[in-house]
């Protein structure tokens, strides 16, 4: 199963391969913001936690379709699927690659881009916290998406319609993390409920991501 | 025969109107659809009866 | 003296059977199509012209008859299309899929209703034509729910393929729409307080109000119904279409 991180990591960083895509666009999201909202700190300070959080979202659905769509156009996704490892279990570490390449690097970057958006100094360790609990739902969710469509030829706007929606509660408890983390205030509710739907999202999802490839292997 | 609708006559009527409307285009959609399938379908079942 | 023959109960899975279910909707859609037909026109009737003004809200009360029945259809015909998923995944019954992918389209048309209608509503209370309030946001996340399922459909060629992707696709989606209603309201709760559309559920509605409300929800559910069966019939009528094309080219 390591290895099959390995080789997903290996894939995505050589050239073309992906990596650091996810980052240049939280990047030019954080840049652009000020640009659209004007340079004035106070209002930047109020919506930076949730900036950072919605700009790392999309950062992650930018890189979905990749997870499954490469291996299934040269055959490997039907090998992986006959494999002894039991499809769950490739569906989880395709997940894990893809946090490894997009989440995690998002979250060590949030820090520095919050500085650009003038986030009040309480809430960087919340920020990254935040998103260190909330990425990997992220990327399970993804790959649920990603392996309802890994069939569909040009399935990437259907594949952000659909994963959309089942981001909202993950980005609804992280950003609040933020916000109140930044403000000062208790964060342990909504960061219980945000761990409570990783925890529950990595631990059920990948039995449905299965059963939607083996329906598309079909 | 309308009611006074004060105020908010414009509220309540554009309510209505697009209820309306979107309850019609549904309806209508729904039986343009049904009524061109079931055409095609006769029309297919008729063309292989025919063949043999 | 042998035994009498046992009597032949009624399952309801004999409706599984396309045929069967042909034979039984046919008689039975214009039935439901006029009773709902009627139910809707006094239902309204009633309540647009018949009721007073409530003193708070004004006129805008009125619109309770609509918005009301369409957001309760909605939600019930979300649910309904995740029982028939749920049927279709276990049981493989075609006529279950197909009735999900026809409620669809029905759910997408009530939700945006209850959208527009909520939008329209809240604006003489709110001063804006919209507002984040929790109940609205949650039929704006539904409505992407409704929008992905339907997509899903239209985008996948292989009928079998599809009833199954978007019978899991529901299923992930229900659960992840219900704690999206809990998120959306722990989102919510510090801004409006107690300003959201209250009429309908929390408030005793009176007398006057209700009983033409109830007509209108009665013509809902019956216009929905009519419309399902109406849709599912042209969806298993297309089914046998694309099988006959496929065995007229094959020949």
């Amino acid at each position: 199963m390591i290895a099959l991180v390995a080789r997903d990591l290996r894939l995505a960083i050589r050239a073309g391969g992906g990596f650091g895509l996810g980052l240049a666009f939280f990047l030019i999201v954080t840049v652009l913001v000020p640009f659209g909202v004007g340079p004035e700190s106070a209002t930047l300070a109020k919506i930076a936690p949730g900036i950072l959080w919605v700009g790392a979202l999309l950062a992650c659905l930018l890189s979905l379709d990749r997870i499954l769509a490469l291996d299934y156009e040269d055959g490997s996704l039907d090998l992986l699927a006959t494999a002894p490892i039991p499809l769950e279990g490739v569906v989880t570490m395709k997940a894990a690659a893809h946090w490894l390449t997009t989440g995690l690097p998002l979250t060590l970057a949030a820090p520095v881009f919050g500085v650009l958006l003038n986030l009040p100094e309480p809430g960087f360790g919340w920020v990254t916290l935040s998103l260190a609990i909330g990425t990997p739902a992220l990327s399970v969710i993804g790959t649920f998406g990603a392996a309802l469509t890994v069939g569909l030829k040009r399935g990437g706007l259907l594949l952000s319609l659909l994963v959309l929606p089942l981001y909202v509660p993950t980005l609804i408890f992280g950003a609040e993390v933020s916000r109140r983390g930044a403000m000062g205030m208790d964060t342990a509710t909504p960061l219980l409920l945000l761990a409570g739907i990783t925890a529950a999202a990595v631990a059920l999802l990948p039995f449905a991501s299965a059963a939607a490839i083996r329906v598309n292997l079909r | 025969m309308m009611p006074d609708l004060g105020k908010y006559a414009a509220a309540v009527l554009s309510a209505y109107g697009v209820t309306l409307v979107l309850l019609a285009a549904i309806v209508g959609l729904s039986w343009w659809r049904a009524a061109r399938v079931r055409r095609a379908l006769a029309a297919q079942e008729d063309r292989m009866a025919r063949d043999g | 003296m042998p035994n009498p023959p046992k009597p032949r109960t009624m399952s309801i899975w004999e409706y599984a059977n396309p045929k069967k279910f042909m034979q039984t909707s046919g008689w039975l859609l214009p039935w439901v199509a006029g009773l709902s037909a009627v139910a809707l026109v006094v239902g309204l009737v009633w309540g647009f012209f018949f009721t007073p003004d409530d003193y708070k809200q004004g006129s805008t009360v009125k619109i309770i008859y609509i918005h009301v029945p369409a957001a309760m259809m909605a939600i019930n015909i979300w649910v309904m299309m995740l029982a028939a998923s749920l049927i279709w995944l276990v049981r493989r019954h075609h006529v279950s899929a197909l009735a999900a992918k026809a409620a669809a389209p029905i759910g997408v048309t009530m939700t945006l209703i209850a959208l527009f209608t909520g939008a329209i509503w809240g604006e003489p209370m709110w001063g804006t034509w919209w507002a984040w309030d929790p109940r609205l946001t949650s039929f704006l996340i539904l409505f992407l729910f409704y929008l992905g399922y339907v997509a899903l459909w239209e985008a996948i060629d292989n009928p079998d393929t599809a009833a199954d992707l978007t019978g899991v696709l529901c299923l992930v989606g229900s659960v992840f729409a219900v704690l999206s209603r809990y998120a959306v309201n722990f989102w919510n709760q510090g801004l409006h307080q107690g300003a959201s559309l209250s009429l309908d559920k929390e408030e005793n509605v009176a007398d006057v109000f209700y009983f033409p409300l109830l007509v209108c929800i009665a013509g809902f559910v019956g216009l929905f119904v009519a419309l399902l069966l109406l849709r599912t019939r042209t969806e298993i009528r297309l089914r046998r279409l694309k099988a006959l094309e496929a065995r007229e080219r094959m020949a």
